[in-house]
């Protein structure tokens, strides 16, 4: 570094930004290397996936796909032969490892599960909590500090610790198994969360926008439909991306309270690997559009997601 | 439009009193501010009158009308507030016309109203902006604009122009007071700026810890001030206090202060031997080298048309406000002629004025 260069104290020479930008480039590329390999694993053959050493050029191939959302059956070589010609890519795909699809593969009602129990416990604790947070962000609730620290609280434990005394309440209850159950759930868990963030953001709203409304002729509801709503978007954003990804990706709970009608994805997907053989391609195609309907929601709101990590950072 | 009255309203928060048993009445039509420090619940009584707050005890009467326990909304006031609380959502257009929105008020009409007022506010250019591009004078005009489109009963203003430069201030102050000659709406007006009191109102209230120090015209409160508190609030620099104390009878026409005799309003109350304070505007004294009355000038604050000079005497610091052509020199001793007609006379332990002729001119002042 030159001595006689002025430079602000604020400002970052080029040096110092060309470093940080490198180190953030390469953090980049490490994180970015399992989703490049999930991804490629997803178009290569079987064979391919397990090869030693790894394959990075290949020829792609639509296998791991067609097995994901098919059930196949093992024939001969002659029954397969005696069949007519294949009618779809798949089935060609099947037949040339001396197989015959049966039928669909449980992938997609899987993933209707996880979208209708992700979306709507996000749905709910989202509400919940704007409710809560506006509650207690503006009126003399009783004991208010008490209430938010148990509510906190309730996030110290890791949930699974209570995992068998839910999944025992369930049963009784007739919960277990059913996407109510884990819209339940998944809200009861996330809701805490969502009240902390929201009220930290409601906060920063200003009454007067909401005395304003009420002196206008406007109800405390109307007011905060009409006014505190579109202010705090940005952190309802944020509050619903963080609440999305916990529910979507959450694993335990799904493991030990859904095994048929209401099971997710995430204990969906390890249990591919085991019919007929290690299916890696299969596993790694299921994982691939799994991860889009997070990417495709935090990219709508990347925006607001930016915003709201750094709230609090950087005055409106 | 409405006439406001308030009686006996008290407002206590946990362990803390904010007002103490008010009472005044703003005539329908009239300018009314209330002026004092922060924290001396000027801002707690226009939020009580307004229904953002609830009083401990006493009545608010709107147009004779009780609405001390009324919803804000049910109230059919107009608040402006410090910080404007423009909605940052909504372009300018949607801001000034939200009350209306409230009301039902069909479409077309709102649009109508909100670009009457916009052009008596001189910003009908500025309808379809955003309003977080606007500058300060401009998002005050939208702020007032939301009011007055409501044609509400009265309007409140909590330092409506606390937030901008001085030079946007003086010119707002003046466009306010213009505007209130046009549509002679009630107004409380809320400011800790004695300047900002004195040339907008009809009547002023100087509040201090929660009480009423006294309420009355600007010239009233500065030429006749009760309490020793409104005194030395307003005006700047504020009204000079000599110490001396003595017994004072009805009829006594001077006062014995630094060892001369000094003439002042005729005292119409028999006070006995107490400390006693005489107070005198900077405008009140003159440089007399004839006066009794001696000091040490310690310096002098040239301001254009006039000067204000410290000089200290054996009773305290003077400032006097003299004209700019007159010659002083640090150091120099001079003597002080005071006003005799525009002195005060307080009670220096409760702080109240004694009662002697100058209120008498209150009437025709």
């Amino acid at each position: 570094m030159s001595l006689t260069t002025a430079h602000s104290v604020i400002e970052p020479t080029r040096t110092s930004k060309r470093i940080a930008g490198a180190i953030v480039v390469a953090y980049a590329l490490i994180s970015m290397v399992p989703l490049f390999w999930i991804f490629a694993t997803s178009f290569k053959t079987p064979p391919d996936s397990i090869s030693y050493p790894p394959k990075v050029i290949f020829q792609p191939s639509l296998e791991g796909y067609c097995n994901l959302f098919t059930t196949r059956t093992r024939q001969t070589r002659e029954y397969v032969d005696a069949l007519g010609p294949a009618t779809t890519l798949c089935d060609e795909i099947t037949r040339r490892r001396n197989m015959v699809i049966a039928g669909p593969s449980n992938y997609w009602p899987r993933f209707i599960n996880s979208l209708v129990i992700a979306f709507g416990s996000t749905f709910l604790a989202v509400s919940l909590g704007t409710l809560a947070a506006y509650g207690f962000s503006r009126f003399k609730v009783p004991l208010a500090d008490d209430l938010l620290f148990f509510i906190l609280s309730t996030r110290m434990m890791p949930p699974i610790a209570v995992a068998i005394p839910i999944y025992l309440m369930y049963r009784e209850l007739g919960l277990s198994d059913s996407a109510l159950g884990m819209i339940l759930l998944y809200t009861a868990v996330n809701v805490s969360l969502a009240v902390w963030l929201l009220k930290g953001f409601i906060d920063e709203i200003p009454r007067e926008y909401e005395e304003a409304a009420m002196i206008d002729g406007y109800t405390r509801l109307r007011a905060f439909w009409k006014v505190v709503l579109p202010q705090a978007t940005t952190g309802i954003a944020a509050t619903a991306i963080f609440c999305l990804i916990f529910a979507w990706n959450e694993y335990a709970f799904a493991v030990i309270l859904t095994s048929g009608s209401a099971q997710t994805s995430p204990p969906f997907i390890p249990t591919i690997i085991g019919e007929g053989g290690l299916d890696w391609p299969a596993v790694a195609s299921g994982t691939t559009i799994f991860l889009v309907p997070i990417l495709v929601f935090t990219i709508l709101l990347r925006k607001q997601l930016l915003r709201g990590i750094t709230f609090g950072a950087v005055r409106k | 439009m409405a006439e406001i009255r308030i009686e006996q309203l008290r407002k206590e928060f946990s362990g803390f009193t904010a007002v103490q048993n008010s009472s005044f009445t703003v005539q329908d039509g009239e300018f009314f501010v209330m002026v004092g420090p922060s924290g001396c619940g000027k801002t707690t009584t226009l939020r009580m009158i307004a229904g953002l707050e609830l009083p401990t005890s006493g009545r608010i009467l709107l147009d004779g009308e009780d609405v001390t326990m009324r919803r804000a909304r049910e109230r059919d006031i107009a608040f402006v507030f410090q910080l404007f609380a423009l909605y940052p959502h909504m372009n300018v257009r949607k801001n000034i016309g939200f009350p209306l929105l409230a009301q039902g008020m069909p479409g077309a009409e709102i649009r109508q109203r909100v670009e009457e007022v916009a052009k008596l506010l001189r910003i009908d250019h500025l309808l379809d902006r955003p309003v977080s591009g606007l500058a300060g004078g401009d998002r005050q005009r939208v702020a007032l604009g939301r009011a007055i489109v409501r044609r509400p009963k009265c309007f409140l203003m909590d330092e409506p122009l606390g937030t901008l430069d001085t030079e946007f201030r003086d010119l707002m102050v003046h466009e306010l007071r213009e505007l209130h000659n046009r549509i002679r709406a009630t107004t409380v007006y809320v400011t800790h700026d004695q300047m900002e009191a004195m040339s907008m109102a009809d009547k002023i209230a100087v509040m201090n810890h929660g009480v009423i120090e006294q309420f009355g015209t600007p010239r009233e409160i500065y030429d006749r001030p009760r309490t020793m508190y409104v005194a030395d609030f307003m005006g700047s620099p504020p009204m000079n206090f000599l110490s001396f104390s003595s017994g004072l009878a009805k009829g006594d026409s001077t006062v014995a202060i630094l060892g001369a005799k000094i003439a002042v309003p005729q005292i119409r109350e028999d006070v006995p031997l107490a400390e006693l304070a005489l107070g005198v505007r900077p405008e009140h004294i003159r440089l007399d080298d004839a006066s009794p009355i001696r000091g040490e000038i310690l310096g002098a604050e040239y301001l254009g048309t006039t000067q204000i000079v410290s000089v200290e005497t054996p009773g305290g610091l003077l400032k006097a406000r003299i004209p700019a052509d007159e010659h002083v020199t640090t150091g120099e001793q001079v003597g002080l002629a005071l006003s005799g007609g525009h002195l005060s006379v307080f009670d220096r332990t409760s702080g109240r004025a004694i009662e002697t002729a100058l209120f008498e001119g209150a009437a025709h002042g």
